[in-house]
Protein backbone atom coordinates (compact mmCIF):
# COMPACT_ATOMS: atom_id res chain seq x y z
CA UNK A 1 0.00 0.00 0.00
CA UNK A 2 1.55 3.45 -1.03
CA UNK A 3 1.72 5.93 2.01
CA UNK A 4 -1.20 8.14 2.71
CA UNK A 5 -1.64 10.83 0.72
CA UNK A 6 -3.07 14.05 1.81
CA UNK A 7 -6.60 14.83 0.98
CA UNK A 8 -7.85 17.12 -1.77
CA UNK A 9 -9.70 18.72 0.24
CA UNK A 10 -8.34 21.93 1.47
CA UNK A 11 -6.74 23.04 4.86
CA UNK A 12 -6.53 19.24 6.00
CA UNK A 13 -4.11 16.68 6.28
CA UNK A 14 -5.24 13.23 6.88
CA UNK A 15 -1.71 11.86 6.74
CA UNK A 16 -0.41 14.44 9.64
CA UNK A 17 -3.84 13.93 11.78
CA UNK A 18 -3.09 10.00 11.40
CA UNK A 19 -0.03 10.29 13.27
CA UNK A 20 -2.11 11.12 16.61
CA UNK A 21 -3.58 7.37 16.03
CA UNK A 22 -1.00 5.00 17.12
CA UNK A 23 -3.38 2.39 17.11
CA UNK A 24 -3.75 3.11 12.98
CA UNK A 25 0.21 2.05 12.97
CA UNK A 26 0.01 -1.56 13.12
CA UNK A 27 -0.70 -4.50 11.11
CA UNK A 28 -3.83 -6.73 10.78
CA UNK A 29 -2.80 -9.90 9.17
CA UNK A 30 0.39 -9.03 7.49
CA UNK A 31 -1.21 -6.14 6.47
CA UNK A 32 -1.42 -2.01 7.04
CA UNK A 33 -4.55 -1.47 9.05
CA UNK A 34 -7.39 0.42 7.18
CA UNK A 35 -9.73 1.31 9.48
CA UNK A 36 -12.70 2.12 7.80
CA UNK A 37 -15.46 1.59 11.19
CA UNK A 38 -15.78 4.57 12.62
CA UNK A 39 -19.39 4.72 12.25
CA UNK A 40 -19.53 1.83 14.87
CA UNK A 41 -16.57 3.28 17.17
CA UNK A 42 -14.09 5.92 16.12
CA UNK A 43 -10.52 5.68 17.27
CA UNK A 44 -8.75 7.94 20.11
CA UNK A 45 -5.89 10.40 19.38
CA UNK A 46 -3.08 10.75 21.77
CA UNK A 47 -4.61 14.15 23.09
CA UNK A 48 -7.40 11.93 24.61
CA UNK A 49 -5.55 8.94 26.02
CA UNK A 50 -3.24 11.44 27.35
CA UNK A 51 -5.79 13.74 29.06
CA UNK A 52 -7.58 10.22 30.25
CA UNK A 53 -3.87 9.31 31.49
CA UNK A 54 -2.73 12.29 33.23
CA UNK A 55 -6.43 12.33 35.04
CA UNK A 56 -6.28 9.03 36.49
CA UNK A 57 -2.81 9.61 37.49
CA UNK A 58 -3.11 12.66 39.58
CA UNK A 59 -6.44 13.90 39.79
CA UNK A 60 -8.90 10.43 40.57
CA UNK A 61 -11.37 11.16 43.21
CA UNK A 62 -14.57 10.65 43.74
CA UNK A 63 -16.94 14.09 42.38
CA UNK A 64 -19.01 15.92 44.28
CA UNK A 65 -18.63 14.14 47.47
CA UNK A 66 -15.41 14.85 49.81
CA UNK A 67 -13.41 18.43 50.81
CA UNK A 68 -9.83 17.20 49.90
CA UNK A 69 -8.18 18.64 47.37
CA UNK A 70 -8.43 15.69 44.59
CA UNK A 71 -12.70 15.35 45.33
CA UNK A 72 -12.01 18.89 44.62
CA UNK A 73 -9.79 18.53 41.48
CA UNK A 74 -11.68 15.66 39.81
CA UNK A 75 -15.05 17.78 40.47
CA UNK A 76 -13.59 20.44 38.96
CA UNK A 77 -12.19 18.62 35.68
CA UNK A 78 -15.88 16.64 35.47
CA UNK A 79 -17.62 19.77 35.40
CA UNK A 80 -14.98 21.41 32.81
CA UNK A 81 -15.67 18.90 30.58
CA UNK A 82 -19.63 19.66 31.18
CA UNK A 83 -18.79 22.97 29.98
CA UNK A 84 -17.01 22.14 27.01
CA UNK A 85 -19.96 19.74 26.17
CA UNK A 86 -21.86 22.85 26.53
CA UNK A 87 -19.51 24.82 24.01
CA UNK A 88 -19.48 21.96 21.68
CA UNK A 89 -22.75 22.29 20.79
CA UNK A 90 -23.98 25.52 22.16
CA UNK A 91 -26.37 25.15 24.60
CA UNK A 92 -27.23 28.02 27.12
CA UNK A 93 -26.48 26.17 30.53
CA UNK A 94 -24.26 23.37 31.67
CA UNK A 95 -27.55 22.50 33.71
CA UNK A 96 -28.83 20.98 29.88
CA UNK A 97 -26.16 18.76 29.77
CA UNK A 98 -26.61 15.20 31.18
CA UNK A 99 -23.93 12.82 31.33
CA UNK A 100 -24.78 9.15 30.32
CA UNK A 101 -23.56 6.12 29.01
CA UNK A 102 -23.81 7.08 25.60
CA UNK A 103 -27.01 7.63 23.04
CA UNK A 104 -28.59 4.58 23.52
CA UNK A 105 -28.78 5.53 27.67
CA UNK A 106 -29.61 9.30 26.57
CA UNK A 107 -32.87 8.06 24.37
CA UNK A 108 -33.98 5.51 27.30
CA UNK A 109 -33.95 8.35 29.89
CA UNK A 110 -36.30 10.59 27.60
CA UNK A 111 -38.43 7.98 27.19
CA UNK A 112 -38.31 6.71 30.75
CA UNK A 113 -38.53 9.90 31.95
CA UNK A 114 -40.53 12.23 29.90
CA UNK A 115 -42.12 9.53 27.92
CA UNK A 116 -43.65 7.62 30.84
CA UNK A 117 -44.72 10.53 32.92
CA UNK A 118 -46.68 12.56 30.34
CA UNK A 119 -47.59 9.92 27.77
CA UNK A 120 -51.00 8.05 27.44
CA UNK A 121 -53.72 6.06 25.41
CA UNK A 122 -53.93 8.43 22.13
CA UNK A 123 -51.26 9.84 22.16
CA UNK A 124 -48.27 9.02 19.49
CA UNK A 125 -45.11 9.09 18.79
CA UNK A 126 -43.11 9.58 15.64
CA UNK A 127 -40.29 8.06 14.31
CA UNK A 128 -38.76 7.29 10.83
CA UNK A 129 -37.99 3.89 8.81
CA UNK A 130 -34.28 4.24 9.12
CA UNK A 131 -33.90 4.42 12.54
CA UNK A 132 -31.38 2.49 14.58
CA UNK A 133 -32.89 0.09 17.04
CA UNK A 134 -32.00 2.43 19.71
CA UNK A 135 -34.27 4.99 18.46
CA UNK A 136 -37.01 2.17 18.62
CA UNK A 137 -37.00 0.07 20.99
CA UNK A 138 -37.09 2.71 23.71
CA UNK A 139 -40.04 4.03 22.03
CA UNK A 140 -41.99 0.65 21.79
CA UNK A 141 -41.39 0.01 25.70
CA UNK A 142 -42.91 3.54 26.72
CA UNK A 143 -46.10 2.43 24.14
CA UNK A 144 -46.48 -0.89 26.14
CA UNK A 145 -46.11 1.12 29.40
CA UNK A 146 -48.38 3.90 28.45
CA UNK A 147 -50.37 2.76 25.70
CA UNK A 148 -49.23 5.55 23.62
CA UNK A 149 -49.18 5.09 19.90
CA UNK A 150 -46.01 4.25 17.89
CA UNK A 151 -45.84 5.60 13.92
CA UNK A 152 -43.19 5.30 11.73
CA UNK A 153 -42.56 7.49 8.58
CA UNK A 154 -41.51 5.89 5.60
CA UNK A 155 -37.96 6.45 3.69
CA UNK A 156 -37.94 5.87 0.02
CA UNK A 157 -35.22 3.57 -2.33
CA UNK A 158 -32.70 6.06 -1.97
CA UNK A 159 -33.05 5.84 1.65
CA UNK A 160 -34.21 9.00 2.25
CA UNK A 161 -37.03 10.31 4.81
CA UNK A 162 -40.60 10.94 3.02
CA UNK A 163 -40.75 14.41 4.26
CA UNK A 164 -44.52 14.84 3.26
CA UNK A 165 -45.40 11.84 4.51
CA UNK A 166 -43.73 12.76 7.40
CA UNK A 167 -45.11 15.59 8.20
CA UNK A 168 -48.69 14.36 7.20
CA UNK A 169 -48.51 12.24 9.97
CA UNK A 170 -47.61 15.17 12.56
CA UNK A 171 -50.94 15.82 14.02
CA UNK A 172 -52.02 17.62 17.59
CA UNK A 173 -51.99 13.50 19.21
CA UNK A 174 -48.27 14.19 18.15
CA UNK A 175 -46.34 14.41 21.13
CA UNK A 176 -42.99 13.62 20.18
CA UNK A 177 -40.99 13.17 17.35
CA UNK A 178 -37.40 10.88 17.76
CA UNK A 179 -35.09 11.04 14.88
CA UNK A 180 -32.17 10.58 13.91
CA UNK A 181 -29.82 13.02 12.50
CA UNK A 182 -27.61 10.94 10.29
CA UNK A 183 -28.76 7.39 9.14
CA UNK A 184 -25.82 4.43 10.72
CA UNK A 185 -27.14 1.78 7.88
CA UNK A 186 -27.69 4.13 4.89
CA UNK A 187 -25.29 7.41 5.39
CA UNK A 188 -28.24 9.64 5.00
CA UNK A 189 -28.20 13.41 6.59
CA UNK A 190 -32.25 13.83 7.99
CA UNK A 191 -33.21 17.51 7.51
CA UNK A 192 -33.70 17.45 10.53
CA UNK A 193 -34.09 21.34 10.89
CA UNK A 194 -37.73 21.17 8.61
CA UNK A 195 -38.79 18.40 11.09
CA UNK A 196 -37.97 20.75 14.24
CA UNK A 197 -39.92 23.41 12.67
CA UNK A 198 -43.16 21.35 11.37
CA UNK A 199 -43.48 19.30 14.70
CA UNK A 200 -42.99 22.51 16.67
CA UNK A 201 -46.15 24.41 14.72
CA UNK A 202 -47.88 21.06 15.88
CA UNK A 203 -46.85 21.24 19.68
CA UNK A 204 -44.82 18.36 19.33
CA UNK A 205 -41.26 17.53 21.36
CA UNK A 206 -38.30 16.50 19.30
CA UNK A 207 -35.68 14.82 19.85
CA UNK A 208 -32.86 13.69 17.33
CA UNK A 209 -30.46 10.74 18.07
CA UNK A 210 -26.44 12.33 17.06
CA UNK A 211 -24.62 9.26 17.05
CA UNK A 212 -23.33 10.04 14.01
CA UNK A 213 -23.97 13.49 13.20
CA UNK A 214 -21.53 14.98 15.84
CA UNK A 215 -18.03 13.78 14.43
CA UNK A 216 -19.21 14.99 11.00
CA UNK A 217 -20.20 18.32 11.41
CA UNK A 218 -20.51 21.31 14.06
CA UNK A 219 -23.99 20.89 15.82
CA UNK A 220 -25.59 24.32 17.14
CA UNK A 221 -28.53 22.79 19.10
CA UNK A 222 -29.87 26.18 19.42
CA UNK A 223 -30.03 27.05 15.71
CA UNK A 224 -31.75 23.39 15.51
CA UNK A 225 -34.06 24.49 18.00
CA UNK A 226 -34.40 20.83 18.81
CA UNK A 227 -35.42 19.52 22.01
CA UNK A 228 -33.63 16.97 22.71
CA UNK A 229 -30.37 15.59 21.49
CA UNK A 230 -28.10 12.69 22.39
CA UNK A 231 -24.76 11.61 21.01
CA UNK A 232 -21.96 9.66 22.15
CA UNK A 233 -18.04 10.42 22.91
CA UNK A 234 -16.49 7.29 21.63
CA UNK A 235 -18.25 8.05 18.09
CA UNK A 236 -16.30 11.11 18.42
CA UNK A 237 -12.88 9.74 19.20
CA UNK A 238 -13.63 10.00 22.44
CA UNK A 239 -13.79 6.87 24.81
CA UNK A 240 -16.68 4.45 25.49
CA UNK A 241 -19.17 4.74 28.38
CA UNK A 242 -19.56 8.30 28.37
CA UNK A 243 -22.35 10.57 26.15
CA UNK A 244 -24.39 13.40 26.37
CA UNK A 245 -28.24 14.42 26.19
CA UNK A 246 -28.79 17.52 25.55
CA UNK A 247 -32.44 19.08 26.87
CA UNK A 248 -34.19 22.37 27.18
CA UNK A 249 -33.65 23.16 31.03
CA UNK A 250 -37.44 23.91 31.23
CA UNK A 251 -38.65 20.44 29.81
CA UNK A 252 -35.60 18.77 32.47
CA UNK A 253 -36.83 20.77 34.76
CA UNK A 254 -40.27 19.04 34.88
CA UNK A 255 -39.00 15.97 33.86
CA UNK A 256 -39.06 13.12 36.80
CA UNK A 257 -35.70 11.64 37.87
CA UNK A 258 -35.90 8.06 36.02
CA UNK A 259 -32.62 6.50 38.29
CA UNK A 260 -32.30 6.92 42.21
CA UNK A 261 -29.80 6.65 44.20
CA UNK A 262 -26.35 9.23 45.30
CA UNK A 263 -25.72 12.59 43.77
CA UNK A 264 -29.10 12.96 42.56
CA UNK A 265 -30.52 13.74 45.37
CA UNK A 266 -30.90 16.71 47.90
CA UNK A 267 -31.89 15.23 50.68
CA UNK A 268 -33.02 11.55 52.14
CA UNK A 269 -35.64 10.32 55.04
CA UNK A 270 -37.42 7.21 54.87
CA UNK A 271 -40.78 9.55 55.15
CA UNK A 272 -39.60 11.59 51.71
CA UNK A 273 -36.57 12.51 49.14
CA UNK A 274 -36.03 15.30 47.58
CA UNK A 275 -34.10 15.30 44.35
CA UNK A 276 -31.23 16.85 43.43
CA UNK A 277 -31.30 20.20 40.91
CA UNK A 278 -30.72 19.67 37.24
CA UNK A 279 -28.37 18.17 35.27
CA UNK A 280 -27.41 16.12 38.18
CA UNK A 281 -30.95 14.77 39.36
CA UNK A 282 -30.35 12.58 36.22
CA UNK A 283 -26.87 11.51 37.19
CA UNK A 284 -27.62 8.48 40.02
CA UNK A 285 -24.73 7.04 41.35
CA UNK A 286 -20.77 7.97 40.64
CA UNK A 287 -20.55 9.01 36.94
CA UNK A 288 -17.89 7.89 34.23
CA UNK A 289 -15.55 10.87 35.38
CA UNK A 290 -12.39 10.00 33.26
CA UNK A 291 -14.50 9.36 30.52
CA UNK A 292 -15.99 13.60 30.39
CA UNK A 293 -12.68 14.31 31.19
CA UNK A 294 -11.70 12.02 27.55
CA UNK A 295 -14.74 13.61 25.99
CA UNK A 296 -14.19 17.06 26.66
CA UNK A 297 -10.12 16.27 24.93
CA UNK A 298 -12.08 14.50 22.33
CA UNK A 299 -14.06 17.75 21.53
CA UNK A 300 -11.07 20.06 22.02
CA UNK A 301 -9.56 17.94 19.87
CA UNK A 302 -12.08 17.79 16.51
CA UNK A 303 -12.24 21.78 17.19
CA UNK A 304 -8.81 22.14 16.66
CA UNK A 305 -8.88 20.24 12.96
CA UNK A 306 -11.99 22.05 11.82
CA UNK A 307 -14.94 20.53 11.75
CA UNK A 308 -16.01 22.36 8.13
CA UNK A 309 -12.70 21.21 7.07
CA UNK A 310 -13.18 17.31 8.22
CA UNK A 311 -16.16 18.09 7.23
CA UNK A 312 -15.14 18.86 3.12
CA UNK A 313 -12.57 15.69 3.39
CA UNK A 314 -14.92 12.72 4.54
CA UNK A 315 -17.20 14.60 1.66
CA UNK A 316 -14.32 14.01 -0.50
CA UNK A 317 -13.19 10.59 0.48
CA UNK A 318 -16.83 9.38 0.42
CA UNK A 319 -17.55 10.94 -3.14
CA UNK A 320 -14.43 9.29 -4.39
CA UNK A 321 -15.20 5.67 -2.46
CA UNK A 322 -18.51 6.01 -4.07
CA UNK A 323 -17.08 6.28 -7.65
CA UNK A 324 -14.32 3.60 -7.13
CA UNK A 325 -16.45 0.68 -5.36
CA UNK A 326 -19.64 1.84 -8.44
CA UNK A 327 -17.36 0.97 -11.13
CA UNK A 328 -17.10 -2.58 -9.71
CA UNK A 329 -19.14 -5.44 -10.79
CA UNK A 330 -22.21 -6.94 -8.88
CA UNK A 331 -21.47 -3.89 -6.31
CA UNK A 332 -24.96 -2.17 -5.07
CA UNK A 333 -25.01 0.87 -3.20
CA UNK A 334 -27.65 1.04 -0.20
CA UNK A 335 -28.40 4.03 0.76
CA UNK A 336 -28.22 6.43 -2.22
CA UNK A 337 -29.19 9.60 -0.09
CA UNK A 338 -28.59 13.42 -1.91
CA UNK A 339 -27.23 14.22 1.68
CA UNK A 340 -25.10 11.77 3.03
CA UNK A 341 -22.34 11.60 5.94
CA UNK A 342 -19.40 9.36 5.42
CA UNK A 343 -20.88 6.28 5.68
CA UNK A 344 -20.76 4.09 2.30
CA UNK A 345 -23.25 0.70 2.48
CA UNK A 346 -23.49 -1.91 -0.24
CA UNK A 347 -23.97 -5.41 -1.07
CA UNK A 348 -21.70 -7.36 -3.53
CA UNK A 349 -23.58 -9.90 -5.99
CA UNK A 350 -22.63 -14.04 -5.11
CA UNK A 351 -21.05 -12.80 -2.03
CA UNK A 352 -22.71 -12.28 1.51
CA UNK A 353 -21.40 -9.46 3.48
CA UNK A 354 -20.18 -11.64 6.14
CA UNK A 355 -17.66 -13.24 3.78
CA UNK A 356 -16.78 -9.85 2.52
CA UNK A 357 -16.26 -8.40 5.93
CA UNK A 358 -14.08 -11.74 6.41
CA UNK A 359 -12.12 -11.55 3.14
CA UNK A 360 -11.70 -7.53 3.51
CA UNK A 361 -10.28 -8.30 7.10
CA UNK A 362 -7.78 -10.75 5.57
CA UNK A 363 -6.63 -7.50 3.79
CA UNK A 364 -6.11 -5.73 6.34
CA UNK A 365 -9.72 -3.39 5.98
CA UNK A 366 -11.93 -3.25 8.88
CA UNK A 367 -15.49 -2.61 8.06
CA UNK A 368 -18.74 -3.31 9.01
CA UNK A 369 -21.04 -6.28 8.11
CA UNK A 370 -24.64 -7.19 9.52
CA UNK A 371 -27.86 -5.34 10.19
CA UNK A 372 -25.86 -2.13 11.83
CA UNK A 373 -28.78 -2.89 14.68
CA UNK A 374 -31.11 -1.75 11.87
CA UNK A 375 -33.52 -4.09 11.31
CA UNK A 376 -35.92 -2.87 9.42
CA UNK A 377 -34.02 -1.07 6.95
CA UNK A 378 -32.46 -4.48 5.93
CA UNK A 379 -35.99 -5.45 5.53
CA UNK A 380 -37.37 -2.42 3.56
CA UNK A 381 -34.18 -3.12 0.92
CA UNK A 382 -35.15 -6.83 0.87
CA UNK A 383 -31.44 -7.58 2.16
CA UNK A 384 -30.08 -10.18 5.08
CA UNK A 385 -27.15 -7.74 5.72
CA UNK A 386 -25.00 -5.02 4.31
CA UNK A 387 -20.99 -4.52 4.31
CA UNK A 388 -20.62 -0.73 5.51
CA UNK A 389 -17.80 1.68 4.91
CA UNK A 390 -17.11 4.70 6.96
CA UNK A 391 -14.58 7.40 6.79
CA UNK A 392 -13.20 9.86 9.63
CA UNK A 393 -10.45 12.32 10.15
CA UNK A 394 -7.50 10.08 9.61
CA UNK A 395 -8.86 8.39 6.92
CA UNK A 396 -7.03 9.06 3.30
CA UNK A 397 -7.69 8.16 -0.61
CA UNK A 398 -4.73 5.18 -0.05
CA UNK A 399 -7.71 3.39 2.32
CA UNK A 400 -10.38 4.13 -0.15
CA UNK A 401 -7.73 2.35 -2.57
CA UNK A 402 -7.13 -0.70 0.04
CA UNK A 403 -10.88 -0.80 0.09
CA UNK A 404 -11.45 -1.23 -3.47
CA UNK A 405 -8.57 -3.34 -3.65
CA UNK A 406 -9.81 -5.71 -1.47
CA UNK A 407 -13.42 -5.96 -2.94
CA UNK A 408 -11.69 -6.94 -6.14
CA UNK A 409 -10.12 -9.69 -3.60
CA UNK A 410 -13.08 -10.23 -2.90
CA UNK A 411 -14.61 -11.07 -6.23
CA UNK A 412 -11.44 -13.23 -7.09
CA UNK A 413 -12.32 -15.36 -4.02
CA UNK A 414 -15.67 -15.95 -5.14
CA UNK A 415 -15.02 -15.51 -9.06
CA UNK B 1 -4.85 -16.37 8.28
CA UNK B 2 -4.94 -18.11 4.96
CA UNK B 3 -8.09 -17.23 2.85
CA UNK B 4 -7.79 -20.53 0.82
CA UNK B 5 -8.03 -22.12 4.04
CA UNK B 6 -11.48 -21.06 4.56
CA UNK B 7 -12.45 -20.79 1.23
CA UNK B 8 -12.06 -24.23 -0.13
CA UNK B 9 -13.29 -25.04 -3.40
CA UNK B 10 -15.39 -27.84 -1.83
CA UNK B 11 -17.15 -24.86 0.41
CA UNK B 12 -17.16 -22.44 -2.74
CA UNK B 13 -18.75 -25.11 -4.87
CA UNK B 14 -21.37 -26.08 -2.47
CA UNK B 15 -22.35 -22.52 -2.08
CA UNK B 16 -22.80 -21.80 -5.51
CA UNK B 17 -24.65 -24.93 -6.04
CA UNK B 18 -26.03 -26.37 -2.81
CA UNK B 19 -27.18 -29.45 -2.87
CA UNK B 20 -30.77 -30.90 -1.60
CA UNK B 21 -31.42 -27.03 -1.53
CA UNK B 22 -35.47 -26.24 -1.90
CA UNK B 23 -38.81 -27.16 0.10
CA UNK B 24 -39.18 -30.76 1.32
CA UNK B 25 -43.00 -31.43 0.78
CA UNK B 26 -44.78 -33.85 3.01
CA UNK B 27 -41.77 -33.42 5.61
CA UNK B 28 -42.56 -35.37 9.02
CA UNK B 29 -40.32 -32.34 10.97
CA UNK B 30 -38.78 -29.24 9.93
CA UNK B 31 -37.40 -26.30 12.35
CA UNK B 32 -36.43 -22.19 11.31
CA UNK B 33 -32.73 -21.39 12.64
CA UNK B 34 -32.13 -17.73 12.77
CA UNK B 35 -28.23 -16.22 13.53
CA UNK B 36 -29.20 -12.25 14.53
CA UNK B 37 -25.96 -11.51 14.06
CA UNK B 38 -25.53 -11.80 10.78
CA UNK B 39 -29.19 -12.01 9.52
CA UNK B 40 -28.62 -15.64 8.24
CA UNK B 41 -31.77 -17.77 8.23
CA UNK B 42 -32.45 -20.96 6.87
CA UNK B 43 -35.14 -24.23 7.42
CA UNK B 44 -34.55 -27.54 7.52
CA UNK B 45 -37.17 -30.56 6.39
CA UNK B 46 -36.88 -33.94 7.25
CA UNK B 47 -38.57 -37.06 6.23
CA UNK B 48 -38.15 -39.79 8.64
CA UNK B 49 -38.34 -43.36 8.34
CA UNK B 50 -38.07 -44.40 12.04
CA UNK B 51 -35.11 -43.42 13.59
CA UNK B 52 -33.70 -43.17 10.61
CA UNK B 53 -33.53 -39.54 8.19
CA UNK B 54 -34.73 -40.82 5.05
CA UNK B 55 -34.60 -37.45 2.80
CA UNK B 56 -33.60 -34.11 4.33
CA UNK B 57 -33.97 -30.41 2.58
CA UNK B 58 -32.92 -27.07 3.70
CA UNK B 59 -33.64 -23.56 2.41
CA UNK B 60 -32.44 -19.96 3.65
CA UNK B 61 -30.26 -16.92 2.83
CA UNK B 62 -26.87 -16.95 4.83
CA UNK B 63 -22.97 -16.13 3.65
CA UNK B 64 -20.71 -19.05 2.21
CA UNK B 65 -19.70 -21.34 5.32
CA UNK B 66 -23.29 -21.38 6.13
CA UNK B 67 -24.49 -22.45 3.08
CA UNK B 68 -21.99 -24.88 2.10
CA UNK B 69 -21.95 -26.51 5.56
CA UNK B 70 -25.49 -27.01 5.61
CA UNK B 71 -25.38 -28.18 2.18
CA UNK B 72 -22.18 -30.55 3.09
CA UNK B 73 -24.68 -31.51 5.84
CA UNK B 74 -27.43 -32.92 4.51
CA UNK B 75 -25.50 -35.13 2.52
CA UNK B 76 -23.69 -36.35 5.35
CA UNK B 77 -26.45 -37.26 7.54
CA UNK B 78 -29.15 -38.37 4.65
CA UNK B 79 -29.79 -42.23 5.30
CA UNK B 80 -28.05 -41.51 9.74
CA UNK B 81 -30.32 -42.50 12.53
CA UNK B 82 -29.73 -40.15 15.40
CA UNK B 83 -27.17 -41.31 17.22
CA UNK B 84 -24.84 -41.51 14.42
CA UNK B 85 -25.76 -37.73 13.47
CA UNK B 86 -25.35 -36.92 17.49
CA UNK B 87 -21.63 -38.58 17.05
CA UNK B 88 -21.34 -36.58 14.24
CA UNK B 89 -22.68 -33.33 15.13
CA UNK B 90 -19.85 -34.04 17.62
CA UNK B 91 -17.12 -34.76 15.81
CA UNK B 92 -18.16 -31.47 13.46
CA UNK B 93 -17.69 -29.38 16.58
CA UNK B 94 -14.38 -30.51 17.83
CA UNK B 95 -13.21 -29.81 14.04
CA UNK B 96 -14.74 -25.89 14.30
CA UNK B 97 -13.24 -25.70 17.49
CA UNK B 98 -10.33 -27.85 18.31
CA UNK B 99 -9.01 -28.49 14.72
CA UNK B 100 -5.72 -30.42 16.23
CA UNK B 101 -7.88 -32.58 17.81
CA UNK B 102 -9.97 -33.41 14.86
CA UNK B 103 -7.48 -32.94 12.44
CA UNK B 104 -6.91 -37.24 11.90
CA UNK B 105 -10.73 -37.71 11.71
CA UNK B 106 -11.00 -39.20 7.99
CA UNK B 107 -14.72 -40.64 9.05
CA UNK B 108 -15.65 -36.33 8.64
CA UNK B 109 -15.76 -37.51 4.67
CA UNK B 110 -16.21 -34.02 2.72
CA UNK B 111 -16.96 -32.05 6.01
CA UNK B 112 -13.60 -31.93 6.81
CA UNK B 113 -13.68 -28.91 4.35
CA UNK B 114 -15.25 -26.99 7.03
CA UNK B 115 -11.24 -27.21 9.07
CA UNK B 116 -10.49 -23.97 8.23
CA UNK B 117 -13.77 -22.39 10.06
CA UNK B 118 -11.92 -22.67 13.19
CA UNK B 119 -9.22 -20.23 12.63
CA UNK B 120 -11.97 -17.64 12.09
CA UNK B 121 -13.50 -17.59 15.67
CA UNK B 122 -16.38 -14.75 14.90
CA UNK B 123 -17.39 -17.72 11.79
CA UNK B 124 -17.64 -20.72 13.81
CA UNK B 125 -21.45 -19.95 13.76
CA UNK B 126 -22.12 -19.50 10.26
CA UNK B 127 -21.29 -23.65 9.76
CA UNK B 128 -22.93 -25.00 13.19
CA UNK B 129 -26.37 -22.72 12.70
CA UNK B 130 -27.41 -25.89 10.39
CA UNK B 131 -26.81 -27.97 12.99
CA UNK B 132 -28.65 -26.50 15.58
CA UNK B 133 -31.76 -25.96 13.50
CA UNK B 134 -31.62 -30.09 12.44
CA UNK B 135 -31.59 -30.76 16.23
CA UNK B 136 -34.28 -28.77 16.66
CA UNK B 137 -36.38 -30.33 14.09
CA UNK B 138 -34.71 -33.69 14.95
CA UNK B 139 -36.72 -32.75 18.40
CA UNK B 140 -39.55 -32.31 16.43
CA UNK B 141 -39.46 -28.57 17.85
CA UNK B 142 -41.67 -26.25 16.20
CA UNK B 143 -39.66 -23.14 17.38
CA UNK B 144 -37.05 -21.19 15.96
CA UNK B 145 -33.61 -21.56 17.35
CA UNK B 146 -31.23 -19.00 17.55
CA UNK B 147 -27.37 -19.33 17.57
CA UNK B 148 -27.36 -16.53 20.43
Amino acid sequence: MAAPRASAARGFDAAQVRRDFPILEQHINGRPLVYLDSAASSQRPLAVLRAVEYYETHIHANVHRGVHTLSQAATDAFEGARERARRFINARSTREIVFVRGTTEGINLVAQSFGRARLGKGDEILISALEHHANIVPWQMVCEQTGCTLKVAPINRRGEVELESLLGLLNARTRLVAVAHVSNALGTIVPVERIVQAAHSCGALVLIDGAQAVAHSPIDVRELGCDFYAFSGHKLYGPTGIGVLYGREELLAEMPPWQGGGEMIRTVSFERTTYNELPWKFEAGTPNISGAVGLAAAMDYLESLGLEALAAHERHLLTQATAAIERLPGIEIIGTAAHKAAVLSFTMRGCHPHDLGTILDSQGVAIRTGHHCAMPVMTFFDIPATARASFGCYNTEADVAALVAALEKAREVFS
Amino acid sequence: MDLKDLYRDVILDHNRQPRNFGVLTHPDAHADGHNPLCGDRLTVWLRLDGDRVADIRFEGKGCAISTASASLMTEAVKGKDRVAIQQLYERIHTLLTQPHVAASDASLGKLAALAGVSEFPARVKCATLCWHTLNAALEHSADAVSTE
